[in-house]
């Protein structure tokens, strides 16, 4: 490569360069630099939860705003959650031990009948990249599933997902049940999909509707501070 | 020797596709997470019903009841190891419908995406795609189909898997994509890129188009971008009536049938010559698309104030085609990534 003055020395960098830099790296899906760059915060002291909330959360919501803005689309989001998760994978074991403040439980996956869950793993990965810890069922669940997983997880946010016309109404079947059994009003209940819309949303019961993972982030937090409020 | 649909094309200006496959097929009782390709052998009367209102409402094309017929998508409903029969299925119901007809109806073969992500984002391969979509689409053609139809594909590389397939097989095809991310797809696939990589494929589709998406006007948005940027393409037009609603426990759309009438006018002045509906269209729209058409008085290319003026409002403000630059993030220079 002769693109040499391009060349970047992430250790030389100082600790604000060096966080920018994560941030334009992530942006960019660069697995590889965002594991140095993690390794290189911590060995310069920083709490793991520093280098999550400034370094990582930071530039996934950045992503996050250009994914909304139609400015990225869904392989450079994959790609950017990709690297993320490369740098999850260094701080995890050293958040449990610290003992960092959780943003909140998420059990998320795709309704019965629909395999599409490209979106839901969008979700599911943005809100990793927001700090929040999720549990993700896969496709096709049946209301049992999602019931028995948030009982089970404490969970406090359900998401659900469906691509089809022929699995939206699902999405009301498990709301149903959840008020049938009473638990409806411990959870936050957020749906997304493609053909879905804010109406459908309220129509069935939902909290939100959230049109794409970076507004489900956002609609997340959102619940989880007021919840955190009224308790 | 020249397809069915090409023949009749050479005849025909415009033809008229069918409307919704799953949006019909609850109103016939289907229960959301159930497989609509197994009703192929459960209920073969309530599909043959299906076609037969869509023939007689006026469509030239109809579309198998193959959609999820992958083995990546039946494998949901454990009947990935009945793929030839499930499709060869839905092509013979389709095939004996439309030859009841005493008009020419073609028999199209219905593709959905497999709901994997393909690499270099995800984990399937081009070869493994190719092999799936070349599974479904033998049966397809063995039952009776005239042309693959793949619709609601996001993905270049979905695309053209689909395309290797169709020309192993030796089958035309048509090949719409879902414009439904600021008038992207939700790979980020423009409608003029996609005019553009129409001769990239292993064969080249004998037309291409839109289908669902979100509303009308975004549909017809696309279908401008196409048209221009291939004039003398076969483009296809199947937009959604409308946006879906919950309306006592049941999904309606909101479309009317005059307003996809007015859509499917558009289209037609837009230069799309296959135009049909998708999520939420059923017979009465189709009825409507069709005397519309047949009294349409060609009229000049649309302008996106004309479209918005008739069927409502974009759902972003450009599409990422044109002059309109495409918006960036500033960022810090980096070693550029290993080619």
């Amino acid at each position: 490569m002769s693109d040499e003055e391009d060349d970047i020395v992430l250790s030389e960098l100082s600790n604000e360069e060096l966080v920018q830099q994560m941030h334009d790296d992530l942006y960019d899906g660069l697995k590889d630099e965002i594991l140095e760059g993690v390794d290189i915060l911590l060995g310069r002291g920083w709490e793991p939860y520093k280098v999550l909330t400034e370094a990582l959360v930071e530039g996934m919501r950045i992503v996050g705003i250009d994914f909304r803005d139609g400015i990225l689309f869904v392989p450079e989001v994959l790609l950017a959650a990709n690297a993320m998760k490369g740098g999850m994978g260094i701080l995890k074991p050293l958040l449990a031990e610290t003992g960092a403040p959780k943003q909140g439980k998420m059990v998320i996956g795709t309704v019965k009948g629909d395999i599409h869950d490209i979106g839901k793993n969008l979700v599911s990965m943005m809100m990793e990249g927001a700090g929040f810890e999720v549990v993700d069922l896969g496709i096709n669940n049946p209301v049992e599933n999602y019931l028995e997983a948030l009982d089970k997880e404490d969970a406090d946010i359900l998401g659900m997902s469906a691509l089809l016309t022929t699995t939206m109404p699902y999405m009301k079947v498990v709301i149903d049940e959840m008020k049938a059994k009473g638990i409806r009003e411990n959870y936050v209940v957020l749906v997304g999909g493609a053909p879905l819309n804010e109406e459908f949303g309220k129509a069935i019961g939902a909290d939100a509707y959230c049109r794409d993972a970076a507004v489900a982030v956002e609609t997340a937090k959102e619940y989880m501070a007021q919840r955190l409020h009224n308790q | 020797m020249t397809d069915r649909l090409t023949r009749l094309l050479e005849t025909r200006d415009w033809l008229l596709l069918d409307g919704a496959t799953g949006t019909n097929l609850f109103a016939m009782g289907l229960e959301a997470g159930n497989a609509p390709e197994l009703w192929n052998f459960e209920f073969p009367d309530r599909i043959r019903a299906l076609h037969k209102g869509f023939i007689d409402s006026g469509s030239d094309v109809i579309l198998t009841n193959s959609f999820g017929g992958t083995s990546y998508r039946l494998k949901l409903h454990d009947a990935q190891d009945r793929v030839h029969e499930i499709n060869k299925r839905a092509a013979e119901i389709a095939r004996e419908v439309a030859d009841a007809s005493d008009r020419e109806i073609i028999v199209a073969g219905s593709i959905g995406p497999t709901g994997e992500l393909m690499q270099p984002v995800g984990p399937l391969s081009h070869a493994d795609a190719v092999s799936a979509f070349e599974e479904q689409g033998r049966a397809l053609i063995e039952g009776g189909a005239d042309v693959l139809w793949a619709e609601t594909i996001s993905s270049e590389e979905e695309m053209a898997a689909i395309a290797e397939a169709a020309s192993n097989i030796g089958a035309p095809l048509c090949g719409t994509l879902s414009f439904d991310s600021a008038g992207r797809t939700m790979m980020g696939v423009t409608s003029s890129a996609y005019a553009g990589m129409q001769e990239k494929f292993a064969q080249k589709p004998l037309a291409f188009g839109a289908n669902c998406g979100t509303g009308a006007p975004d549909l017809m948005r696309t279908v401008l971008g196409l048209t221009e940027a291939a004039p003398d393409a076969i483009v296809i037009a199947k937009a959604n009536a409308g946006i879906p609603k919950y309306v006592d426990g049941a999904i309606e759309y909101d479309g009317t049938p005059e307003t996809m009438a007015a859509y499917a006018c558009l289209a037609r002045d837009a230069g799309a010559r296959l135009i049909g509906g998708c999520c939420g269209t059923r017979n009465p729209h189709l009825k409507a698309m069709r005397a519309a058409l047949e009294e349409h008085i060609p009229g000049e290319r649309p302008s996106l104030d004309k479209i918005r003026e008739i069927l409502g409002d974009f759902s972003s403000a450009d599409d990422g085609t044109g002059d309109v630059a495409a918006p960036t993030r500033e960022r810090r220079s980096r070693r550029k990534r290993a080619c």
